[in-house]
Parts: C-alpha cells; sequence; structure tokens
C-alpha cells in the first residue's frame, strides 16, 4: 500500500536520513523504534510533506511521487487519504473536541455539517470521550487531547495513520489511555505507523518493527522475529538496553 | 475659582463638546480603525505568508508611516495634495489618514500575533487536508486576533485621543469644539480640563469594552502547565 524508496534528509549539512526503506502493507501496524535523533520523526514527516526530503519516492495507494518534487496537489491529494497524530498533539485550539474532528471534514472534504457532527461525535464516542464534545483543549487533559486528536484523525477514514510519538508528551499515568484507543484501532485492522518509545505496545501490538538508527534503518522484520531472535548486534543492544 | 459664570459656561460647554463627540470624534475613530484593521490585516498576512515583492511593500509602507508624524501626515494630505489638483474635504482627509497610519502599527501587532500561533497549528491543519487560506482563515487568524486583541484595544484607545489632532485639518472634533469656545469665553483651564474629562469618559468606556471583549475571548488560548 505504502512503499519509499531512498529517503534522504539533511539538515544544514547533517545527514539526518540516509537512503531509507519502507514497506507497509494494508493493515500493517508498523512501529519505528530507535534512540533519539535516529530520523525516526523525520522520517515520518517526510513522509506526509511536513518536510521536504531532499531526495526519495513513494507509492502510495499505487501514486507514484516524488518526495523532494511533489506539488501542491499531490501532496493535497495523499494529504486526504492520510492523518497524522502529533507528539504535542496540535489540537485546533480555536475549536472545541468536536469541531476539531469535524473540522477536516467540513473544510477538507466538504462534507455537509450534519454528517460530520454525526462522524465526529462517534468517533469521540470511541475514544471514550462522549461527555466532552463541547471542551475546548485547553479544558482537557493531555491524554483526552491526544485522543481527541486521534479522533480527528480516524475521523477522516484515512488509508494510513502516522503517530509521531503520540505519548511521549504524556504523563505516565495518561499514556494508558491513549495507548489502549491504539490497541483499539489496530484491531480494528487501520493501518498504522507509529514511531514510539513504548516498547510493550511495540511489542504486543505491531505486527511489524523497524529498529533506526543515524538515519538508517538497522533492521526490520515481524515484530515477533525482530523482539525475540534480532539479527543485528544493535538491535540486540538497543532490546537489551531498553528491558527487553 | 468656581463661580456662577463658570459653573454655567462648563454646563453649557459639555454638551456642544459632547456633541461632536459623538458625532465626529467616535464615528472617526470607529471607521478609521475600522479601515486600519483591514490594512493591518492585508500587510501582516503579506508578510507572514512571505510573498516576496509585497513583503517588500509592507515593510516600506510600515517604515514611512512610522517614521513620520501624524501630524505631517494629516498635513501632506490635507494642505498638500490639493497642489496635485487632489482636494479631500477635512474628514475624510483624517479617516485617509487615520487608518493608513494605525494601519502600520497594527500591521506589526498582527504579523507577531500571527508568528505566536504556534506552528504546529499550520500543520495540523495541512494533515486534515486543509488548503493554506482555510487554515488561515479558520485557525490561524483566529487565535492570531485572540493573541493580539488586547494589544489592538490599546492602539484603539491612543486613536480617540490622537484624533484631536484632526482639527488642525478643521474637522470640527471635540477639541476644536472646545478651542472655539475657549475663544469665547476666555476660560482655557477649565474647558481643556472639560475636554480632557470627556475624552477619559471615552477612554474608560473602551476600555471597559476591551475587558469585556477579554473576557468572551477567554475560552481558549490559555495555556494550562
Amino acid at each position: 500500500m505504502l512503499k519509499v524508496r531512498n529517503v534522504r534528509k539533511n539538515f544544514q549539512g547533517t545527514e539526518i536520513l540516509k537512503g531509507v526503506d519502507l514497506t507497509v502493507e494494508k493493515g500493517d501496524v508498523v512501529a519505528i523504534l530507535g534512540p533519539s535523533g535516529a530520523g525516526k520523526t523525520t522520517l515520518l514527516r517526510c513522509l506526509n510533506f511536513l518536510e521536504r526530503a531532499d531526495s526519495g519516492e513513494m507509492i502510495f495507494d499505487g501514486v507514484r511521487l516524488s518526495l523532494p518534487k511533489a506539488g501542491k496537489k499531490e501532496i493535497a491529494e495523499l494529504r486526504k487519504k492520510t492523518a497524522f497524530v502529533f507528539q504535542n498533539f496540535n489540537l485546533f485550539l480555536n475549536k472545541t473536541a468536536l469541531e476539531n474532528v469535524t473540522e477536516g471534514l467540513i473544510t477538507a472534504r466538504r462534507l455537509p455539517v450534519r454528517e460530520a457532527e454525526e462522524t465526529g461525535r462517534r468517533t469521540l464516542d470511541q475514544v471514550g470521550l462522549s461527555g466532552r464534545y463541547d471542551y475546548y483543549p485547553d479544558q482537557l487533559s493531555g491524554g483526552q487531547q491526544q485522543r481527541v486528536a486521534i479522533a480527528r484523525a480516524v475521523a477522516a477514514d484515512p488509508e494510513i495513520i502516522y503517530f509521531d510519538e503520540p505519548t511521549s508528551a504524556l504523563d505516565p499515568e495518561l499514556t494508558g489511555e491513549v495507548l489502549e484507543v491504539m490497541r483499539q484501532l489496530a484491531a480494528e485492522g487501520r493501518t498504522m505507523l507509529v514511531v514510539t518509545h513504548e516498547m510493550e505496545f511495540a511489542r504486543n501490538v505491531s505486527t511489524k518493527t523497524i529498529f533506526m538508527e543515524d538515519g538508517m534503518i538497522v533492521e526490520a522484520g515481524g515484530t515477533k522475529q525482530l523482539f525475540e531472535t534480532p539479527k543485528e548486534a544493535r538491535t540486540k543492544e538497543f532490546l537489551r538496553n531498553t528491558g527487553r | 475659582m468656581i463661580n456662577e459664570r463658570l459653573a454655567g459656561i462648563l454646563a453649557d460647554s459639555f454638551f456642544k463638546i459632547l456633541l461632536p463627540g459623538l458625532t465626529v470624534t467616535i464615528p472617526l475613530t470607529v471607521l478609521s480603525f475600522g479601515f486600519a484593521m483591514v490594512i493591518a490585516v492585508a500587510l501582516a498576512l503579506v508578510q507572514f505568508a512571505g510573498i516576496r515583492v509585497l513583503k517588500e511593500f509592507a515593510r516600506f509602507y510600515i517604515w514611512v508611516i512610522r517614521g513620520t508624524p501624524l501630524l505631517v501626515q494629516l498635513f501632506v494630505i490635507f494642505y498638500g495634495l490639493p497642489n496635485l489638483g487632489i482636494v479631500l474635504p477635512p474628514f475624510p482627509s483624517a479617516v485617509i489618514v487615520f487608518s493608513m497610519n494605525e494601519g502600520a502599527y497594527c500591521a506589526e501587532v498582527m504579523r507577531a500575533a500571527l508568528e505566536a500561533v504556534p506552528e504546529g497549528q499550520m500543520e495540523a491543519g495541512y494533515c486534515a487536508g486543509m488548503s493554506y487560506l482555510q487554515i488561515m482563515r479558520r485557525i490561524v487568524l483566529p487565535q492570531a486576533f485572540r493573541i493580539a486583541f488586547p494589544s489592538l484595544g490599546n492602539s484603539m484607545i491612543a486613536m480617540v485621543k490622537d484624533t484631536s489632532l484632526a482639527a488642525n485639518i478643521t474637522v470640527t472634533e471635540m477639541f476644536m469644539a472646545t478651542q472655539r469656545i475657549v475663544a469665547r469665553t476666555y476660560e482655557p483651564l477649565a474647558l481643556y480640563l472639560e475636554v480632557g474629562l470627556i475624552y477619559l469618559l471615552f477612554s474608560t468606556a473602551l476600555a471597559k469594552l476591551q475587558s469585556i471583549g477579554e473576557k468572551r475571548l477567554a475560552f481558549y488560548g490559555r495555556r494550562r502547565g
């Protein structure tokens, strides 16, 4: 469903991504692990054109796109099929929880307001926020905000959802409720690409795991295989250090 | 010091000053501030969006307007332009100058406010499939207005007082009205204090409106720790 080849990205002379290849099949839940500075977040941002890669191409749903050269329209089309969950939520601060979910449906997908609101309420119910439709982001806890953000991502029924360290900005107590929602999405068969430090989640929920370091993919494979019989020495070390 | 004659003059003049306040000063302020906001938003947006030529123009405009006295600008438009065959009546001249002047200052306030909206708001909009214009109109600008609101309120209060300068180009606003009464009665101290008091009333009313507005907008924009 998503195939990415040779993604390279420089920031002021420093090579952040040194030629990354990636394949995601429909229904995959892919966890991307790795130490800070490995380029995980940058990779994810390049895939949704929040950063411009210097080289590389992707095939999404049969559509071929050049990462450095794709035009506005192509990117806009792509983004209608994808969703992004940010580390720090990035909920629209001037919109209520429900409006956050419906905003994109109404403006970008041109859904009738009533229909959008129905979808919005339903997805907020799914993430356990039935009583919070009219709350502004500032009135919600971090965990609740991130669940609204996930509802916003899911509501448009995207073909893939990118998660950029969705629990890293949360109090330890609040990560559970967010991971639970993500587990639920995985169980529904959603295609997800998740940059995370949550080893437990990677191990128990993801179907594939990628270990990245220093702008490169060190090892990729089925989650069970990668966790139980890692091939690369560096992967073994990382797993050992993170308590596996 | 306050004798019967003076008390009579003060009482008599109060409404004579207040009336042009209501019919000239307030409309001049409201009209000019409205146009100023349009100018400000336009100048701020082209800078924020980084549209090359327009951005240069905006910088130039702000540089010139902020770098020259308001009084000089009034004189150029009202007394200067007729040399080019452009003759404008006093009130429209004042509206033009106040709008252009205030627009330059508020543009800087708006630009700073736009820059203060977190970058992530824009990114979240893009990821939701929204276009640049949709994001600006529905997400970024409303938040920027919320951020700019107190400063804009301040500017508007300052503007009410600045409109007194329009007396210099024969606009019969409050100050001009006061000067005329002074010329007739020779009571400058009492009358200028009186008009000062009326300006104070106007400013106070605006400050009150500002704080009401801030409270109404307070439902978001304050981040919890």
